[in-house]
């Protein structure tokens, strides 16, 4: 089980000081964050993608996940999510790649379709045809990453003959993919049908639709002959904002909630705490509603937490990210026993049967994995491979 | 089986004449249908949360009660008040917000109050498009009442012959139709989906 956390990179106003952070102020709080992620031990930083104002994310997250990786050790880097609608497969291939090279193999990305209509025309794409757009694009990538002479002719881009993506992925390992959706379930039964993650970004909405999408997901990811149902990889977002005592949370997330660009003046913060797995509260209070997302997901592989959004400061946001450091601790102790049987088709696997641990972080995904954690003390030998 | 006949009012007084008249088109209803029951949801109670889920994108509580016996529901009868010329901003939100297909096939009958008959064609220029939109199956006789139309009373008063004949069409509309849960949102874009093999071949 992984713990970490996602960002949007919005520029908001914080509503209690009426002060706008500048682009530049909020980029480096990101990266800011990111090192701080790592320090306190949680396993994952991931970035949106965006194209508009009021977002300073990357329009192409490897950009600022080669410099994070340049400043991290451990901590693995994500994408919440790379559009796979409207950027060219081709170049997600290219750039991914040279990440996870520049990266050590300490990375992955998450899929989605992006939800900012007039990002696609942007693109020169049309949203109506999101599902049709990742689809393609997707068996495009899936393809590049794993062969070297494609042949390829689709309906949203310029054929290609006998291309080769470039750089090759590390060790010949693709980086591992997590396709997110919200309720389409095309994008649950892409997941499942590539043996990938899969990712519910539940955070604004009630948790009925994820459990449809989630079930859908494990019983297609059986259904292709990935594992068992149990053992399909999802992942869950999440959203906190902690103090000692959960009077405190409330008071000081309350100006934030009720003009926060997503429910603002709309549910009161009780209400929308009641519906939607945001967790405002006490350290014991959000480990408890964190450990009850798997009444309905079952057991997952990957919890992402959103913490920096809404106009909080840098110094906030810091603090926060110190007090989940204590959250995920306790978080870990619960989590539940590891799988016994291995999963043969998951790539992982066989990048582990080569290749040493320290280098290739993107074996973490399964952690529970049985099949992984003898060569968590092997590390010596596939070095030299 | 009994059919279940949910009645939509947008009145916000209390006593208010679009309850009334919705009343009188849920009993005039449930005599033609037989065995069927009502359902009567106030939209003025669900006003606060219908402004939530406009800002939020999903229903809590009692309105996401509403919303799904709507949903599922044999026939709906809609009743609104004229305001500026046409249904209510409350009653719009209402039918705004219902899941996509929640509508489809499904009888409807419509009906208004104002103070004077001039507004009665709110039902076909305003009500009537709306439902045909959403795929509903609008009953062909609407039912619009004015202030004058309370001051009459019995069964020869001409209130009350367009509701028997609504109901009357409504019932009808409702024998027709197939029985049994209808699926949701999730349930039509499964069946749609097809295997991932279809959805590579585009």
């Amino acid at each position: 089980m992984e713990y970490g956390i996602f960002t949007v990179g919005d520029v908001t106003t914080d509503p209690t000081t009426g002060r706008t952070p500048t682009e530049h102020e909020r980029i480096k709080a990101t990266v800011a964050i990111a090192e701080k992620a790592e320090e306190v031990g949680l396993d994952v930083f991931a970035t949106g993608e965006h194209h508009n104002p009021p977002f300073a994310a990357p329009a192409n997250p490897p950009v600022l996940l080669a410099h994070i990786a340049a400043k991290t050790e451990r901590i693995k880097l994500s994408t919440s999510t790379t559009l796979i609608t409207t950027n060219d497969p081709v170049r997600i291939a290219e750039d991914y790649a040279y990440l996870q090279h520049l990266a050590d193999g300490r990375m992955d990305l998450m899929l989605g379709r992006g939800n900012t209509g007039p990002v696609y025309p942007w693109f020169g794409k049309d949203i109506r045809d999101g599902i049709a757009l990742a689809i393609e694009n997707y068996a495009l990538l899936h393809r590049l990453w794993r062969e070297e002479d494609v042949d390829w002719q689709g309906k949203f881009r310029t054929p290609l003959q006998g291309f080769t993506s470039t750089p090759r992925p590390l060790d010949g390992t693709p980086p591992f993919v997590w396709h997110g959706s919200i309720r389409s379930p095309e994008i649950a039964e892409q997941a499942a049908y590539y043996g990938d993650g899969f990712f519910s970004n539940h955070i604004f909405w009630p948790p009925e639709h994820t459990a449809r999408m989630i079930a859908l997901y494990r019983a297609r990811f059986e259904h292709y002959g990935h594992g068992k149902a149990e053992d399909a990889i999802v992942g869950l977002g999440g959203q906190v904002y902690l103090a000692r005592n959960s009077q405190d949370a409330i008071r000081e997330f309350r100006p934030y909630f009720d003009v926060a660009p997503v429910y603002g003046h709309g549910p009161s913060l009780e209400e929308y705490m009641a519906s939607t797995p945001l967790s405002v509260g006490s350290p014991d209070q959000v480990i408890e509603k964190t450990l009850g997302f798997r009444e309905y997901a079952g057991d997952y592989r990957r919890q992402l937490f959103l913490v920096d959004h809404s106009g909080l400061p840098l110094s906030t946001v810091l603090h926060q990210l110190d007090l989940l450091g204590e959250v995920v601790a306790e978080l870990r102790k619960h989590e539940p026993t590891p799988v016994v049987e291995p999963v043969e088709t998951h790539p992982v696997v066989e990048l582990v049967e080569t290749k040493p641990v320290e280098t290739h972080p993107v074996v973490e995904p399964v952690e529970t994995h049985p099949v992984v954690e003898p060569v968590e003390t092997q590390p010596v030998e596939g070095a030299s491979a | 089986m009994t059919r279940k006949v949910v009645v939509v009012s947008a009145g916000l007084s209390d006593p208010s004449s679009t309850r009334l008249l919705a009343d009188l088109l849920a009993d005039a209803s449930v005599a033609a249908l037989g065995d069927a029951e009502t359902q009567v949801i106030e939209l003025r109670p669900l006003a606060h949360a219908l402004a939530d889920q406009l800002l939020t994108g999903f229903a809590t509580g009692e309105l996401a009660e509403a919303e799904d016996a709507v949903a599922q529901a044999d026939a709906v009868i809609a009743v609104t008040p004229v305001f500026s010329a046409s249904y209510s901003g409350l009653f719009k939100t209402f039918f705004d917000v219902l899941e996509p297909g929640a509508l489809d096939g499904t009888p409807v009958l419509v009906a208004a109050t104002a103070g004077t008959a001039r507004h009665s064609l709110v039902l076909e220029h305003a009500l009537r498009p709306l439902f045909s939109h959403l795929h509903a199956v609008v009953v062909p006789t609407g039912v619009f009442a004015a202030s004058e139309d309370w001051g009459t009373s019995g069964a020869a008063a001409p209130l009350a012959r367009r509701v028997e004949r609504a109901a009357a069409e409504l019932a009808a509309l409702v024998a027709a139709r197939p029985r049994g849960p209808k699926p949701d949102q999730f349930d039509r874009d499964l069946a749609a989906m097809g295997d991932f093999e279809r959805l590579l071949n585009g």
